[in-house]
């Protein structure tokens, strides 16, 4: 019964959806509030269904409900409850639904939240998010229902793939697609910006906080995402860029360029045009993820559950979106009023600057992921595009925008004066100079690139220092005046703490993303029960194995004792883990963190070692400083979400804001 | 301004991409397509296709030797480490790495995918192109029912 709820409530969102864009485009064109109001009641009830639907499909995968195809395909009743309920979300068909509660629940904000919007802009927009959700809806209930049952339906499941069974996993499609599904908003508001030919510094005002809270969810959803590569699959690496990866941080690196040009838009009116452009691409570039990860037609060591033949139909609404929204900004946008010129050395030139570099990085990440299909369909050839293209392209450009990076908060707008940032800036660059020769001499063994890279890490994080310090004017204080310090520091504005923790989190990403990629040490060696070996500068001994019984696996699970240098001496225990519903077997990663350092240590297969003993393979990664790369992007997050609540740039006080904007412009 | 602050940077990433493309492509290759356009010894390449039956020796240094074939002809692959969880004989496999001048594929890279019903696209179209495709239950067939661990 719950199954045809779901299906029924699926329907229901979809007819819900079609009156949403319809009643409020129609609304809009007559100025009819009465219509405009059944839009948006439309659009709420609309996410209820969904939300109904989801409820439905849970249920049938807690109750295990093997006559629903899809509970078959991903669980089994030796499932833990956590991980029949994140099932859900496991396959093709629950993460489209999930896809959809995020979009319907978006437009479901916009609706609510949105009070502070012209009436003309806000009915597009919802409009739009109805159009957004239909096109998404429909092929969730003609292509890729999840409620689909079976004639005869079977005593067991088949289990969700064991290396999904894993907390992060659970949580890291939610935060991933609210991240990607969030720049729908910011899409929606572009196109109602184009049709109504108003796109202003008030505008820019409603688009940010959207992207904010959009670019902040994928940053952590990105950050899950890689952590759960890095402790999962036994490899020692955190990113690969694997097309899947690629696919995520394509509409990350064009939302923080939207972030930063919207900034441009709202204080100087100027860089609409490409504002705007931006604001349609990250939505685009989330559909072209959507498309890419469950398509399959890329090889991806992370394409879970795709489906092939669904990929036609998703290229598909692509195209009708993209196009629709680029040819209307192909029409409208040379009718929107530009912005005034402006001199290169100030906020606004080097903010300019900063959204070249990340335009252009994200040119190259999209031409390397998407260069084996064209290879695929010219020469019928086929090719992967690895890690050292990404490195040649992508590296050069970010660096050039890192390196510039901390002059920009301190230059004016209108008129910077470049020689007194960088005057301001010696500390900060004396600083990072002395630490990073500090890293050449103290770190063994001695290299230059990843040093110069560190250096960088540092001249952020000092950089962002000195911008705050600049901020509490902090030269003019004598001492003693620790509790002026602690006012100044409370009275900054939140929007200021938010910019800077997300500047010092991407310094701390690049200190420890230079330092693990260039000095992480791998040893592997067959080990038998007693026998030890050397890994950097620990030396682990196998104990001894064990039988462990989990509630879906059966385990050997070694123990290792591992011995530093210095220090007391842990106990490590990697396991391989037999899951018995997939007869699958993974490996159970053991990690030990040491301040910002990980011993990462894989047990794998068993072979016979000769004289009737038994070893297994010990694989032994020290990863220094892992935890930076981590801790960085949450850092960020963290900086967007602080900025979010910034009362100047929150929507519900928008309200008052936009409407002095309005009298100031009238 | 814009474009004159622009036009360098757009032209750098340009040249970079082009530049970087030449040598990080890898080609694919099932084992009869890199007997047929001979592939030189030494260049990356990916080779791909099914772990061969019976084929798998472990040598007690660590090393791992194994049959990659697309049923039309088959190389010998060596692999020094740890082998994915899911590698096993029957199965889809990619391989990253060179051919020895004697022939031997030298794989510094072994992947196989996180789940077990999945083939790699490449070695799926490779056995389309082999004649040798047999549906996605090609694993299945060809996988005695012991084997599976």
């Amino acid at each position: 019964m719950t199954a045809e709820l779901g299906a029924f409530a699926l329907i229901l969102a979809l007819a819900l959806s079609l009156l949403q864009a319809g009643l409020s485009a129609i609304g809009r064109i007559r100025g009819d509030a009465t219509l405009r109001g059944a839009g948006e009641g439309a659009g709420l009830a609309a996410f209820i269904a969904v939300a109904i639907a989801f409820a439905a499909l849970m249920t049938a995968f807690v109750a295990s409900d093997f006559s629903v195809a899809n509970v078959v395909a991903n669980s089994n009743t030796d499932q833990p409850l956590f991980y029949r309920i994140t099932a859900t979300w496991g396959s093709h068909e629950g993460s489209i639904l999930l896809w959809n509660l995020a979009l319907t629940g978006f437009g479901a904000c916009v609706i609510l939240y949105g009070r502070g919007l012209p009436t003309g802009l806000k009915s597009v927009a919802v409009a739009t998010q109805g159009a957004l959700a239909m096109l998404f809806l429909s092929y969730t209930v003609f292509a890729s229902n999840p409620f689909v049952r079976l004639a005869t339906a079977p005593l067991e499941g088949q289990s969700l793939n064991p290396i999904l069974q894993d907390p992060f996993m659970a949580i890291h499609p939610p935060i991933l697609y609210s991240g990607y599904v969030g720049f729908s908003v910011v899409f929606s508001l572009a196109v109602a910006a184009l049709v109504e030919g108003r796109v202003d510094a008030a505008w820019a005002r409603w688009v940010r906080p959207w992207a904010l809270a959009a670019w902040s969810l994928l940053t952590v959803g990105i950050t899950l995402g890689s952590f759960w590569a890095y402790y999962e699959l036994g490899w020692g690496g955190w990113w690969f860029w694997d097309p899947v990866e690629n696919a995520s941080f394509m509409p990350w690196l064009i939302g923080t360029a939207l972030l930063h040009s919207a900034i441009v838009t709202e204080k100087r009116g100027a860089l609409t045009g490409w504002t705007v452009f931006l604001a349609l691409a990250a939505f685009t570039f989330s559909m072209l993820g959507a498309f890419l990860v469950r398509s399959g037609v890329l090889t991806s060591v992370h394409a879970f559950a795709v489906d092939p033949r669904r990929g036609a139909i998703l290229l598909f609404i692509l195209a009708i979106a993209a196009g629709a929204a680029f040819g209307l900004f192909a029409w409208r946008a040379p009718k929107l009023t530009p912005g005034g010129l402006f001199a290169p050395i100030s906020r606004e030139g080097a903010l300019v600057l900063n959204n070249l570099f990340l335009a252009a990085a994200t040119a190259c990440v999209m031409l390397g992921t998407l260069y084996p299909l064209i290879v695929q369909a010219v020469t019928g050839e086929a090719i992967s595009v690895g890690g050292p293209y990404f490195a040649l392209t992508f590296g050069p450009l970010m660096v050039a925008c890192l390196l510039i990076l901390p002059a920009g908060p301190l230059l004016a707008w209108k008129r910077g004066d470049l020689l007194g940032a960088l005057q301001r800036l010696w500390v900060a660059a004396a600083l990072a100079l002395g630490a990073g020769l500090l890293s050449y001499l103290v770190i063994a063994p001695r290299k230059l690139v990843p040093v110069l890279v560190m250096t960088i890490g540092f001249w952020l994080i000092g950089g962002s220092a000195t911008e705050l310090a600049g901020r509490l004017n902090l030269g003019a204080l004598g001492r003693g005046d620790g509790g002026q310090v602690w006012r100044r520091l409370r009275s900054l504005p939140r929007g200021q703490w938010g910019m800077t923790l997300a500047h010092i989190g991407l310094g701390v990403f690049v200190l420890g993303a230079a330092c693990e990629l260039s000095w992480r040490t791998e040893t592997a060696q067959s080990l038998s029960v007693g026998q030890s070996m050397r890994a950097g500068a620990y030396t682990l001994t196998l104990q001894g194995l064990n039988a462990v019984d989990g509630p879906n696996f059966t385990a050997d699970q070694a123990v290792l004792v591992a011995k530093p240098d210095h220090g007391a001496p842990f106990t490590l225990t990697p396991e391989r883990r037999f899951y018995t519903a997939q007869r699958q077997t993974t490996s159970k990663v053991a990690i030990q963190r040491r301040g910002v350092t990980d011993v990462y240590v894989v047990l794998g297969d068993e072979r016979p070692a000769g004289g009737g003993r038994q070893a297994w393979l010990v694989r032994v990664f020290v990863n220094p400083w892992a935890r930076l790369i981590f801790a960085g992007p949450l850092l960020m997050a963290l900086g967007g979400a602080i900025s979010l609540s910034d009362r100047r740039i929150r929507l519900a006080a928008g309200r008052r804001a936009a409407g002095r904007v309005l009298a100031a412009a009238e | 301004m814009v474009v004159a602050v622009a036009a360098p940077i757009l032209a750098m990433s340009v040249g970079l991409s082009l530049y970087a493309m030449g040598d990080a492509a890898v080609y694919f290759y099932s084992p009869s397509q890199a007997l047929e356009k001979h592939v030189p010894a030494g260049r990356l390449v990916r080779l791909g296709g099914l772990v061969q039956m019976g084929s798998v020796v472990k040598r007690s240094d660590g090393t791992i030797l194994f049959g990659v074939t697309d049923r039309r002809a088959s190389d010998k692959v060596m692999f020094k480490g740890d082998l994915p969880d899911l590698f096993r004989e029957g199965q889809g496999v990619v391989t990253e790495g060179e051919f020895q001048p004697d022939g031997v594929f030298e794989a510094r890279q072994v992947l196989a995918k996180h789940d077990e019903r999945y083939m790699p696209k490449e070695v799926a179209d490779a056995l389309k192109k082999s004649g040798q495709w047999r549906g996605p239950s090609t694993v299945a067939a060809v996988l005695p029912a012991g084997d599976v661990r």
